[in-house]
């Protein structure tokens, strides 16, 4: 229904786009920022095997970590929370973060990627103990935890404009058939039987981390068929649900429900069971930079072990021992590692082009996003709600903006950023990274503004920035089956001396499976080293 | 002259005498009264939204007579068609003159120089007017003989004149309005062309003429009709008084008003004082605080940018210090550095015992680590998700943070008549801080019956000092504040918390109720 209109947008403001890169700075609509993303000549530099032979003595290490994201983070936080400090960690980037990477400008810190972390469960033990470390969690009430009510996100949290107007919450209010509102009462019923739901293992049906998660076969079948299948069975049909529903399998997977397993879109609304008290469980922890905050807080933990620039680009066994080749970015040199264990906490399709001896190559399929941050001279208004912190169009491909100032400022006008996001999730992949290595910031910038101005006229004029991220392969989608791929299974169980460690495992890319998987591999070298730890998971 | 013979035929004033003379000689009342009507508009617009209304009077009127003479020498350069020319004239004086007003309130706030908009306006319109009279008499000049013709025109001139200058005080200022005044009168012009346009029919193509008059009618009646709209969408007639000052900066839109040595500040629309009665509103929401703290030297005041809480602290000799924390520099600047304002506050604001801080309050207390004595919290009125945050637990905790153990601290809490509940919120959510609160109120006329919460880290008592010659407390009147009548008591309240913004909702419930 609002698919055409913002491919024409698309195609137009791609000639204008093109236009643009042949008279530069004759157009109008170009505005300043950067084009950024994940260092993918970096990357191919892996896949194409251009790296030179290693030089120099072998360096020994006890825990080498390949991957700076939170899984890698997570893993050496972990093995310094039991006391090990012989790790070194290498991560390609020249900065650590993966996706919860953020940026500042003058006017706010902002995120890149991820943005929020829902209060976790009660089976989040280690995560919990995490935020317990950081503040975040303050104290206990009648036995449950206390969040930091300032880095708990505000009100208001969420609006959208439905029909002209801005209403609270993203699912629209008005303009609903009596069919429209029993549908919604029948999911959401659905929805609150497969949260509270115990399998025949006496495990939940739906948990996060997922590998807690029930291995009953009555659930485990849901992965079969795909997100919009079991909808269509069951007999949702009513186009604002659905359309209500497409905006969370892409907010949370960056891909549509025809390809998302139905385990997975029913994980994302049966799956949170946030144990908080104060009745906070179904609240978000947010900051101006987005999950940046965490990234930064776990990375200075670990400041010492972490060596930024440097790839890991192939690892082998040498007997007990793994040997490992770190290609240095910024001295050009390739350079010789030699570790008890090592976990490699990158994107699977990353991990079986670098240690094909120890990774299956994979069946993953990967999303590509495209984030964008706005630097705007004030905030945006509207008719209806006032300015939340999620801001959501229903007319709109994009999934619209976060504020970053919303935690912290009081002012209510001045300038802030936006952060808008969207997921390539109509093209295939391949064609969609193509886009993203092709497509000039002139074209993003005026597809970007475009889409701002028709959620919000009143931003006319008041753009001043607009700094493009691109994200080639920004998650693994949990398309139909992933439950039980046999890489994704191997990769869980690991291959001593080395372990893995990423979101991919758990094909959620969510900021708690990665920090579960990057302690249950710290843990499993922890073992395999006898180095002493109680458990967190 | 000479040209008089071949112009009056090109007229068609020989068609149909007797009413074609009449709808003329009527017209001659008719536009002498609008373009009167006009002046005056421009005249009182000008003095209502610049100030000194001598000066604005003085120089519309001498602007427009002036326009007048450009017309009435322009009218030399209509050698053919006058009474098509006049149908023009009086067209394009209905849509200019009939939006005057409405046009001028609307784009004041938008435009850089608002003189600029005025003054072309007035000039159009007097050039316009002043092609009227000359044109009517070269129109008429075969019907009356010469010494009948100048009687007749001047005569009607000047009595419209009179009409104009009775009706306007006494009848559509105070009746219609001067939106409406403006449309009503364009109404008026754009009705004598349509009469002249309907007398003429028969000799003349009128077509593109009558389509031109029935637009500005429609869009005149539209304006008429829409008034009430436009009215509230051109911010100054939103005023009751005159505005003397309005500016935009990056937080809020600051307008001051003044009328009989009646000065008010507004912000974003709603009123934060009048000289009238300030003085109940900052002695009630400081005297109590300071009248209970044994030393108060260190002293913060968060928001209040206009140095009026500032003024009654610095009158106690034994504070030290003052600092004050408003997110908007031009408050600052405006309160500190222009004479009639920074009368006001005594120049509180250049005062070497203060320090100004422009930042916002919220991230503010959360950085700070001294304590203060004393403490102020004088921020707008919880009307939006922004300004809500500044009344929560959490903002609260933050603040009691920076609260010595014996210090006293107070804050503006909204009407506790007309919104009872949101009133005892803020009190709720100071003793959910961890403080102890305690709720009293004043009437401050400009106002109404308003509400302060005062809070501290221990019991707050009765015994309060207060210094002499304040002009609204008294020992008697500062214990008659805690006194709740039975439809301001208080009520259980949810506090008001950052996920909840449970005041700013029924914040927005209480006042809309009270406001329809």
């Amino acid at each position: 229904m609002k698919v055409e209109p913002t491919r024409r947008q698309v195609m137009g403001a791609a000639l204008a786009g093109s236009g643009a890169a042949l008279l530069p700075g004759c157009t109008g609509t170009s505005f300043p920022g950067e084009l950024g993303g994940a260092d993918w000549q970096r990357g191919h530099l892996i896949r194409e095997g251009r790296f030179p032979a290693a030089t120099g003595p072998v360096e020994d290490v006890g825990v080498l970590i390949a991957g700076g994201g939170i899984a890698g983070l997570s893993t050496g936080w972990r093995l310094a929370e039991a006391g090990f400090a012989d790790f070194a960690l290498c991560e390609l980037e020249d900065s650590p973060g993966g996706n919860a990477r953020s940026g500042r400008n003058a006017v706010s810190a902002y995120p890149l990627g991820a943005h929020y972390l829902p209060v976790p469960n009660r089976e989040a033990r280690a995560l919990r103990h995490m935020l317990r470390q950081f503040g975040m969690i303050m104290g206990e009430e009648q036995g449950a935890p206390v969040y930091d009510p300032l880095q708990l996100c505000a009100d208001l949290e969420e609006r959208l404009l439905w029909r002209g107007k801005w209403q609270e919450g993203l699912y629209p209010a008005s303009a609903l058939t009596p069919e429209d509102h029993t549908q919604r009462s029948r999911f959401d019923a659905a929805m609150a039987k497969f949260r509270s739901a115990t399998g025949s293992d006496g495990k939940p049906a739906f948990a996060v981390p997922m590998a807690l998660s029930s291995e009953d076969p009555q659930y485990r079948a849901l992965d079969k068929q795909s997100f919009a299948n079991w909808l269509d069975a069951q007999g949702y049909s009513s186009q604002p649900l659905r359309a209500y529903l497409r905006y969370s399998v892409r907010d949370d997977y960056g891909t549509e429900p025809e390809r998302v397993s139905a385990w997975a879109g029913i994980h994302y609304f049966a799956g949170r069971r946030g144990w908080a008290a104060r009745g906070d469980g179904d609240r978000e922890l947010t900051w101006p930079e987005g999950n940046g905050r965490l990234a930064a807080l776990l990375a200075n933990r670990l400041s010492g072990h972490v060596r930024l620039a440097q790839s890991v680009v192939r690892v082998v066994r040498e007997g007990g021992k793994v040997l490992a080749d770190v290609f240095d970015h910024r001295q050009q040199q390739t350079r010789r590692i030699r570790a008890r264990a090592a976990v490699l906490a990158m994107p699977h399709f990353v991990a079986a082009r670098v240690a094909p001896d120890f990774a299956a190559k994979d069946g993953f399929a990967y999303a590509p996003w495209v984030v964008a941050n706005v630097t705007v001279s004030r905030p945006p208004a509207g008719k209806g709600t006032p300015l939340a912190w999620d801001n959501v169009s229903a007319a709109s491909e994009s999934l619209g903006y976060v504020v970053a100032t919303h935690q912290t400022s009081s002012a209510g006008s001045g300038p802030t950023v936006l952060t808008w996001y969207l997921p390539l999730s109509r093209e295939t992949p391949a064609e969609a990274r193509k886009i993203l290595m092709t497509r000039t910031l002139a074209t993003w910038q005026e597809i970007i503004s475009d889409d701002l101005l028709a959620m919000n006229p009143d931003l006319a004029g008041a753009i001043e920035r607009i700094d493009v991220w691109r994200w080639g392969h920004a998650m693994a989608s949990p398309v139909p089956g992933f439950l039980d791929d046999p890489a994704r299974d191997a990769a869980a169980r690991g291959k001593p001396p080395v372990w893995f460690a990423h979101s991919d495992i758990s094909g959620l890319s969510l900021f708690e499976e990665a920090h579960y998987r990057g302690v249950l591999a710290a843990e499993g070298v922890l073992a395999h080293l006898a180095h002493p730890f109680e458990s967190l998971v | 002259m000479d040209d008089m013979p071949e112009a009056a035929t090109a007229g068609g004033g020989d068609a149909a005498p007797a009413s074609l003379a009449v709808i003329l000689l009527a017209s001659v009342l008719v536009v002498a009264t609008c373009g009167l009507i006009y002046e005056l508009l421009a005249g009182t617009l000008a003095s209502y939204l610049l100030g000194d209304s001598v000066t604005q009077f003085s120089t519309v009127i001498g602007t427009y007579l002036f326009a007048m003479g450009v017309g009435s020498w322009l009218s030399r350069h209509v050698r053919s068609g006058e009474m098509a020319v006049f149908v023009r004239v009086e067209i394009l004086i209905a849509a200019l003159g009939g939006w005057s007003a409405a046009g001028l309130f609307l784009l004041f706030p938008l435009v850089g120089d608002f003189r600029v908009v005025l003054y072309a306006l007035v000039m159009a319109i007097g050039v316009l007017v002043g092609l009227e009279i000359p044109l009517l008499i070269r129109i008429l000049r075969h019907r009356f003989a010469f010494r009948e013709l100048v009687s007749n025109v001047l005569t009607y001139d000047y009595v419209g004149a009179l009409i104009a200058s009775l009706l306007f005080p006494l009848v559509l200022v105070p009746q219609l309005g001067m939106i409406r005044t403006g449309f009503v009168f364009g109404l008026a012009n754009v009705g004598v062309a349509i009469a002249l346009l309907v007398a003429l029919r028969r000799q003349e193509r009128i077509g593109r003429d009558m389509t031109a008059a029935l637009i500005v009618t429609t869009s005149l009646l539209a304006g008429l009709f829409f008034a009430d709209r436009l009215q509230r969408m051109s911010e100054v007639a939103f005023y009751n008084e005159p505005v003397v000052y309005a500016r935009s900066t990056p937080y809020q839109r600051i307008v001051i008003t003044r009328r009989d040595g009646d000065l008010r500040l507004y912000l974003n629309g709603n009123l934060q004082f009048s000289t009238r009665d300030e003085y109940r509103y900052h002695e009630a929401l400081v005297w109590p605080v300071l009248g209970r703290v044994a030393q108060p030297r260190q002293v913060l005041i968060l928001g209040g940018g206009d140095g009026l809480a500032a003024r009654e602290v610095l009158r106690d000799a034994r504070v030290g210090h003052v600092t004050l924390v408003d997110l908007d520099p031009e408050m600052a600047r405006l309160f500190r550095d222009t004479p009639q304002l920074a009368q006001l506050n005594s120049q509180a604001l250049a005062s070497p015992r203060l320090t100004m801080v422009n930042a916002d309050a919220f991230r503010w207390v959360r950085a700070e680590q001294r304590r203060f004595d004393a403490i102020i919290v004088d921020f707008p009125d919880p009307t939006e998700f922004s300004l809500g945050k500044l009344y929560t637990e959490s903002f609260y905790r933050e603040v009691a943070r920076l609260l010595a153990p014996q210090g006293v601290m107070t804050v503006q809490s909204t009407s506790p008549l007309i919104a009872p509940r949101s009133y005892w919120t803020v009190a709720s959510t100071l003793e959910a801080a961890g403080l102890t609160a305690r709720g009293y109120h004043a009437y401050v006329p400009s106002f109404g019956e308003w509400g302060f919460t005062m809070a501290a880290h221990q019991p707050l008592g009765d015994v309060v000092r207060l210094p002499p010659h304040l002009r609204f407390l008294d020992a008697a009147a500062e214990r008659a504040m805690f006194d709740f009548p039975p439809d301001m008591a208080r009520r259980p309240t949810p506090v008001n918390r950052l996920d909840n913004q449970a005041l700013v909702r029924s914040f927005a419930e209480e006042w809309g109720r009270y406001e329809g």
